[in-house]
This record gives C-alpha cells, structure tokens and sequence, in this order.
C-alpha cells in the first residue's frame, strides 16, 4: 500500500525539534515582516542575514558560542546599516550591500579555511533540520516573545515611524532609537531562524508572508496576526511535506510561500477588479 | 516688540551631500503670525520646513525655537505613502503615540479625532483607508492630524497642491479661521494667485530669500524674476496684486 504515514517523521526527535523552530521562527519572520515591507527595506533584511552569516562562521572558528558570537555581529550591522540608511547619503543602500557581502564572503572563506566539510556551509546556506538542538527552542521562543512584548508596548510608536518617520520625530518619538530596536530584533530572527531556514532564503521569509498578508487587509493591526499566521502555517505545513517529500526543508517553504502569494494575488486582483465592475462607469 | 520670535533662522544653509541647497536663509516668524513661503520647484521650501523641524541638519547657522513649543506638520502629499494600511482614524491618533503606549483607539479618542474632523468638515471619513479620499480630504486629514495635537504652531508644506478651486478656498478660509483664532501658521505654496496672494506676508526663497513682507511689497516683477528666473507681469485686480506669466495666468498650484 502506498498510503504515507503523516506521523511518521514525528518519531524523530530532530524533526519535532526542527518544526517547533520552524513554526515559531515563520511567525516570528512574519511578525518582523510586517516592518520591512511596510518600509521598503527587504534589501536590508537581505544585508542582514549575509552579515550574521559573517559572524556565525567567524564565531565558530575562534570558538564562541554560536548565538553569543553571531548575535553580537548581527546587532552591530543591524545598528551600523540604520544609521546609514538614516543619514540617506546617495548610495547608503550600496554601502550596505558592499559590507554586508564581504561579511558574507569572510564567513565562505573562514568556513573553507578551518570548517570540517562542505556539508557544514551548505547547512548555513540553506538550512538544516538535523542540527537543531532544544536550544534552539528556546532561542527562537525567547526572541519571539521578545519582539511581541516591544511590538505591544511600541504599537503606536512603530506604527508611526513607520508610517511617517518626520512627523514622529517631530512629536517625540525617538525615531532613531526605534529604527535601532526594530533592526536588532531583526538580526535577533535572522539568527534564531538561520539554523532551520539558511542564511540564502531568510530575507524571502521576512517578505512574502507580509507582502502576501498585505494584499489580504488595509489594516495595519490585522496584518500584524495575519501576516505571522501565514508565517507559521506555511513552515508547519513545509517541514512536514519535505520530510515526505524528501526536499529541503527551507526550499519547501519558501515555495509554500510563494504559493500562498500567488494564490492571494490571485484572489485579490479578481476581487479589484470585481468591485471596479461593481462601480458600474468605465 | 519684547517677545521672542517663535521661529528664528539665522544664516542658516542646508545641503544635500555637497549641493548646498538653502544659503544664509534669514528668517523670522513671530505668534500669532501667517506666512507663506513662495519659491519655484527645487528651491529649498522643503529643505527649509524640515530644518525648522530638525528633521534636516543644519550646515550652518542657527535655528531657534522654544523646545516647549508643540509643532503641527503637514507634509506635502506627494511625499505621503497613500498605499500604507492604516485609517484616517488611525493615522491622527497616531500623534498621541508619545503620551500613551495602549494599542487600541480608546472611546474618548474617538470622539476627539471625530470632533476635529468635523471642525475641518470631514466628520465622516474616519474610517476609510487613506487612499479612499479624494485630495481635499487628503490633505485635510493631515491638517487634522496636525490640529489634533492643539499646537501653538502649524507648518504645511503646500496645503493646497493637488485640490480644486472651490477646496483651496476652503482651505483657505479654515486656515483664516484658524489664524484668526490666534494659531501661527507657516506654509509654502506654488500658488501665487490662488494663496501666496492673501495672506499677510511672503518670503521669497530662491536657495536664499530674496524678498520677505507683505505681498503688495513682496510680488512685483523684479522680485519674481530673481525668485523665478523668468519675466512676470504683475496686474492689480481689486486691489489685489496679480501674478501674470507670459500673458497668461500662472497654474502652478492647479497644475501639480
Ligand atoms: N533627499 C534628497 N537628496 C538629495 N537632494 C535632495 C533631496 N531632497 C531634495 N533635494 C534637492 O534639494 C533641492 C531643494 O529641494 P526641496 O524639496 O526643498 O524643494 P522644494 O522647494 O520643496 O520643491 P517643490 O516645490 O518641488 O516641493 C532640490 O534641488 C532637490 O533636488
Ligand atoms: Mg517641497
């Protein structure tokens, strides 16, 4: 009988740890999302995940913990590119790509220098489900329950430098100081999540989930749930059909994703154009 | 007089990277006033709005102002992200985010944003997303938004860009009202005719301000020419001045 067993891989210690992870770190992604796409800064989600990617392999080969190591470089690019990009010099976008590809180049070459195998840099790359540890766990609930506590108590605050980071200023919020908390909380989920998703496909996490909520709602409040649903469900969903499917887990994803993006444009545009029609003139 | 002005520009210059692009703006706006600062595109009406807000660095020179003073801004609406999901309701709530943290609009919150909304004539726009307005009402929602914060000075970066005749006298006409109500008010606009014409005083900004008082004083063709780089006529209608270009009457203000 052909019949798959959908429990089977839950047997696996590495697999419920993989999909704990994994759930948590889409919602996560999707939760965060919700900032980079608002402010048009996926090129910075980008920058990130190839900075901390730096750091990771740079800690590994002097010997630190991996979260110490990589989470301390990840905070320092993420502090570095927002001030950069707030001094809106032509080019800052440029400065970004230029240092956070040679953080990404010094990690490939730290890991050919001194890692173990090529098997280690294609698990950073793109992700791998067998090295995730119970650490883990903790890791990405700790930062994710971070990020909801500032998101809640920060609502308004955010919401407004996102929205209009001049007026903000102008009405008292210190726009620099949340633009440096959101970018930290960034580089925090890109290393939680870099274990299971890889360093390649995380800035595909941290967009389409939000973009695709975004085409759901006009409501900045409903996108902040919609978006980290989306999120969970479709690394849920992904780990499982990769472990019967045998595929990478990150790719299975990212192309559930871009899958749920179709389909929502799809709808949405069908919609538009249904209500346009409705409007009877032209 | 003995009182300090609200907004006080000294030599100042900004600049964008190396481009300087305000040079030595001398500029004084005292309570209770209503000015209006005319300029072509790319002159720096912007760059000198933000400066005041200290939004944009200063190069040289000083701008003063009471730090206790509570600024009302109204961007110019080509520089507002119509496509951003939040509601009227929502984005003039937003300037309370510095006195409270709790997500949710509370009820008295409502009544408040519904009340200046009426005041401006929009009362039952509250609810719609932003984009699903039409210009006037854009602009006076973020007029509104400014007003919410009951500031003791209101900057707006060209109010009545991209609105019709009958909502620029509207507009107007509410700004009168809210002038006449003691408020200061500093706004830039392309429309010489339309607004620059009315109110009580102009400052001519060309990277540098080459004429500031009233605008009889202010509009005369040498003026207009150094502010421009091009001829204009300027006719008296009902005592009134009249700007004319090229033997037409100029749209700037209707053309954006
Ligand atoms: N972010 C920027 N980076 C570089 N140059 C800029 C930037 N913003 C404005 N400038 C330049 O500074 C000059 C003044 O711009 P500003 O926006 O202050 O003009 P403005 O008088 O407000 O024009 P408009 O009437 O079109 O709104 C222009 O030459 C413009 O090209
Ligand atoms: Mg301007």
């Amino acid at each position: 009988m052909l019949a798959i067993d959908i429990f089977e891989p839950y047997g696996f210690q590495f697999f419920r740890h993989g999909l704990v992870v994994a759930s948590v770190a889409g919602a996560l992604c999707g939760l965060l999302g919700v900032f980079v796409v608002l402010r048009g800064m996926s090129y910075i989600g980008h920058g990130l995940s190839h900075a901390v990617f730096g750091g990771a392999a740079a800690s590994a080969v002097i010997g630190i913990n991996f979260f110490i190591g990589a989470g301390i470089w990840g905070i320092v690019s993420g502090v570095l590119i927002a001030r950069v990009a707030r001094r809106r010099v032509l080019g800052a976008d440029a400065a970004i790509g230029v240092v956070t590809t040679a953080s990404f180049a010094l990690g490939l070459a730290l890991m050919n220098r001194y890692g173990q195998a090529s098997k280690s840099i294609e698990a950073v790359l793109f992700g791998s489900v067998l090295g995730v540890k119970f650490a883990d766990i903790v890791a990405v609930t700790v930062v994710a329950l971070i990020a909801l506590a500032i998101i809640v108590a920060w609502y308004r605050k955010l919401l407004f430098s996102t929205f209009d980071p001049d007026v903000a200023q102008v009405s008292g919020v210190n726009v620099s100081f949340v633009e440096m908390v959101l970018l930290s909380l960034l580089s925090l989920t890109i290393l939680v999540t870099m274990r299971v998703i890889g360093t390649l496909l995380i800035s595909a996490l941290l967009v389409i989930p939000a973009a695709a909520a975004r085409m759901t709602t006009n409501s900045f409040s409903k996108l902040l749930w919609i978006s980290p649903l989306i999120g969970a469900v479709t690394c849920f969903v992904g780990m499982n059909l990769s472990y019967h499917l045998d595929t990478s887990a990150s790719a299975t994803i990212i192309l559930l994703d871009a899958l749920v993006f179709i389909v929502v444009y799809t709808v949405a545009g069908t919609r538009n154009r249904m209500k346009m029609a409705s409007l009877g003139h032209v | 007089m003995s009182t300090s002005p609200l907004v006080n520009c000294e030599h100042v210059s900004c600049t964008y990277g190396n481009a300087a692009v305000l040079d030595d703006i001398y500029m004084k706006v005292n309570k209770g006033e209503f000015v209006g600062v005319v300029g072509p595109s790319g002159s720096g009406k912007t760059t000198l709005l933000k400066a005041i807000l200290g939004t944009h660095p200063v190069a040289h020179g000083s701008i003063t102002m009471d730090p206790k003073l509570t600024i009302g801004y109204v961007p110019q609406v080509e520089t507002v992200d119509w496509y951003f999901p939040v509601t009227v309701e929502e984005v003039i709530v937003m300037t309370r985010a510095k006195s409270t943290w709790w997500p949710r609009i509370t009820h008295a919150e409502r009544t408040a944003v519904r009340e200046v909304l009426d005041r401006l004539g929009i009362g039952d726009v509250a609810q719609r997303h932003i984009r699903e307005l039409s210009g006037g009402q854009q602009q006076r929602v973020f007029l509104a938004r400014a007003m919410f914060r009951n500031p003791d000075i209101l900057i707006m970066d060209e109010p009545t860009s991209g609105v019709d005749v009958r909502t620029r006298h509207e507009v107007l006409h509410l700004l009168a009202d809210l002038h006449a109500d003691g408020l200061t008010i500093l706004l830039t606009t392309h429309d010489l005719n339309g607004l620059a014409a009315h109110l009580p005083r102009l400052v001519c900004l060309n990277k540098r301000v080459i004429a500031d008082g009233n605008p009889r004083e202010v509009l005369t063709p040498s003026v207009l020419e150094a502010t421009y780089g091009a001829p204009m006529e300027v006719l008296e209608h009902g005592g009134m001045p009249l700007v004319v270009d090229h033997g037409r009457v100029q749209m700037r203000g209707e053309g954006k």
